[in-house]
């Protein structure tokens, strides 16, 4: 039996964009898109597709992706496709709009996993790097009532398990858990696989599945609030950087340390 | 649950003592009972709570719920939710205040989840609108680049708190307070996940939280055998060395070097940044470091925002000119 493979995944404003071009309308509490600069899909949510790719190549295994928003860039959601996923399902609505709010997220993802009959083995990146809630994964496993293992840097399926090898502070912990499950796992898991060429091509020729809102049977607006933003800003920085400069490098080094010493720092 | 009263933590002893975490969130949860008006009070969960209890009131809790059961002597997120599950229904309290940790991060979702509430994630700091009774929740989003104040909308109102946000709260063994006892069902069956290893990958030596110097390296130091040269400065100092997350990703050393948002928060009097541009997911594990020093040959990398001291130049160059004026400093 192959094993039915779920990956969620976030497209996110690009996290290595220069600090610069990140900017706020605080009228709206929203961060503006930067110009010119692509989304991306949520870097723990690549390392998701990898780890799902890693199971698919040692067993017979489907991966599906499934995310949700409002405005699609195709080409980046097509990405996990290229790395080797099976198929994409984009859950579009307007009304799905990029919120702080985990739990109607949460409902959409598990009411689209509910209506492909369920996986065997759930997927998601920690946490996505814009709203850094780390809460959609943990609330799609209990919505589903699904066993549920966070931080893995290593995720196998065997005899009808998965075993993750789970982050603690200090090292890492082998746990088990009967399928279905759902993990989370961190960007220790490794770099995700680059698209191949054959990947590309058949990336260009699938078509994603779409669906609303109505089509989940789901209205948003019915979905009680959880959480209030009550203000977005960016934080300044005060601090004054004091540049030692020697005669040359090995120079500046050396009046370093004298004048962490001078300072009394050390 | 419409409404709640008072101040609830999700204290930690398993090591049969209040870790630091909970004696953070003691500090936290004082000022906001305190704000309400409202008592605070400690859950401890575990199979030997007594000492903890009482350190628990010393440190400022009016009552502690006692979740005594053999099952929970050790972590497991099924039976620990489940019987967090248990008390919040059973009392009630207005507000819910967990760390942040890596149980935290799994336990304060799910429990959100399971109560119909939302969760403030990852806060540096929580106030109270005294007149609504909200809590105010300030957290750093987009990697730290900005600061969200969210509030949540139904009650228990739950916030994760970033380890070390707060200082420890100091004892007064004059403080009086109840333990009392709540009793959970439990049994084995309820846990979905089991822990079959442990694997311990520690660094040798002061551990990165609790070290006073750390020396950290980053995606500019090129390779794993530069580390070398930050273990000798570090050994000179009595520091530490830790690491950026691309120094980790490329797997110069091991993830429990790894510095940041999502890796340890490190609050040394001393941090020197070598070959790491000071990007804010970098930074949000670093914050509280009293004095940052920045070694990078790029004069516009973000890190000489946030430094109090700075080298532009090689790495090369500037570390072992650094190690031999320190090496004598010290020896002097």
């Amino acid at each position: 039996m192959a094993v039915k493979i779920c990956v969620l995944a976030k497209q996110v404003i690009d996290p290595e964009m220069p600090m610069a071009a990140f900017r706020i309308d605080e009228g709206s509490k929203k961060v503006v898109p930067p110009p010119n600069i692509p989304p991306v899909v949520n870097g723990f949510d690549e390392n998701a597709v990898e780890a799902a790719l890693k199971i698919k190549d040692s067993q017979e295994a489907t991966v599906t992706v499934i995310s949700t928003g409002t405005e699609f860039a195709l080409d980046v959601m097509k990405k996990p496709l290229s790395m080797g996923a099976d198929e994409l399902v984009l859950l579009q609505d307007d009304a799905f709009e990029n919120t702080i709010d985990s739990f109607l997220t949460a409902q959409l993802l598990a009411a689209a996993v509910r209506k492909l009959d369920g996986f065997d083995l759930i997927i998601c990146g920690r946490q996505a790097s814009d709203w850094d809630n780390a809460q959609v994964p943990l609330g799609v496993a209990e919505l589903l009532g699904m066993s549920c293992i966070s931080l893995g840097k290593r995720v196998d399926v065997i005899d009808g398990k998965v075993r993750v090898e789970r982050i603690i502070a200090d090292g890492y912990e082998v746990v088990e858990a009967a399928l279905p499950a759902l993990v989370t796992v961190s960007n220790e898991l490794g770099q995700p696989r680059y698209p191949t060429l054959r990947g590309i091509m058949a990336a260009t020729r699938k078509k994603p599945t779409i669906w609303s809102a109505a089509d989940l049977g789901l209205d948003a607006a019915q979905s009680a609030s959880r959480i209030t933003l009550r203000d977005l800003f960016v934080p300044v920085s005060d601090q004054e950087c004091e540049i030692i400069e020697g005669e040359d490098p090995a120079d500046s080094g050396r009046l370093l340390a004298l004048k962490l010493r001078e300072d009394k720092v050390i | 649950m419409a409404d709640g009263t008072g101040v609830l933590i999700l204290g930690d002893a398993s090591g049969g003592e209040l870790s630091s975490t909970t004696l953070e969130l003691l500090a936290a949860g004082q000022k906001v009972a305190a704000d309400l008006g409202e008592d605070l009070s400690v859950a401890l969960l575990g199979d030997t709570l007594d000492a903890a209890a009482q350190s628990a009131i010393a440190h400022g809790a009016q009552k502690v719920y006692a979740v005594n059961h053999p099952l929970l002597a050790d972590y497991q997120v099924d039976l620990h939710l489940t019987a967090l599950e248990a008390l919040c229904k059973d009392t009630a309290p207005r507000v819910v205040l967990v760390a942040r940790t890596n149980e935290g991060r799994e336990l304060a979702p799910r429990l959100a989840f399971r109560l119909g509430v939302g969760l403030a994630q990852d806060c540096l700091e929580v106030s109270v609108d005294t007149a609504e009774k909200q809590l105010l929740a300030n957290r750093p989003v987009y990697g730290g680049n900005a600061i969200a104040v969210v509030s949540c909308d139904q009650t228990p109102q739950i916030a994760a708190i970033r380890p070390k946000a707060y200082e420890p709260a100091e004892a007064d063994s004059s403080r009086q307070g109840e333990v009392i006892s709540f009793p959970v069902e439990l049994d084995a069956s309820m846990a979905l996940t089991q822990v079959v290893e442990t694997v311990l990958e520690e660094a040798e030596g002061i551990k990165l939280e609790d070290a006073h110097i750390v020396i950290s390296g980053g995606r500019g130091l090129g390779g794993p055998e530069p580390f070398a040269q930050l273990e000798e400065l570090a050994k000179i100092m009595g520091g530490t060395v830790g690491a950026s997350r691309a120094a980790v990703d490329s797997g110069w050393v091991p993830s429990s070097y790894q510095v940041g948002l999502t890796g340890k928060t490190i609050t040394p009097d001393l941090y020197i940044m070598v070959a790491i541009s000071g990007a804010s997911q970098h930074m949000a594990g670093c914050s509280g470091a009293k004095v940052i020093v920045a070694i990078n040959k790029d004069a516009e990398a973000n890190i000489f925002k946030e430094a109090r001291y700075g080298v532009v130049g090689d790495w090369e160059t500037v570390l072992p000119a650094l190690t031999a004026a320190l090496r004598e400093l010290t020896q002097s």
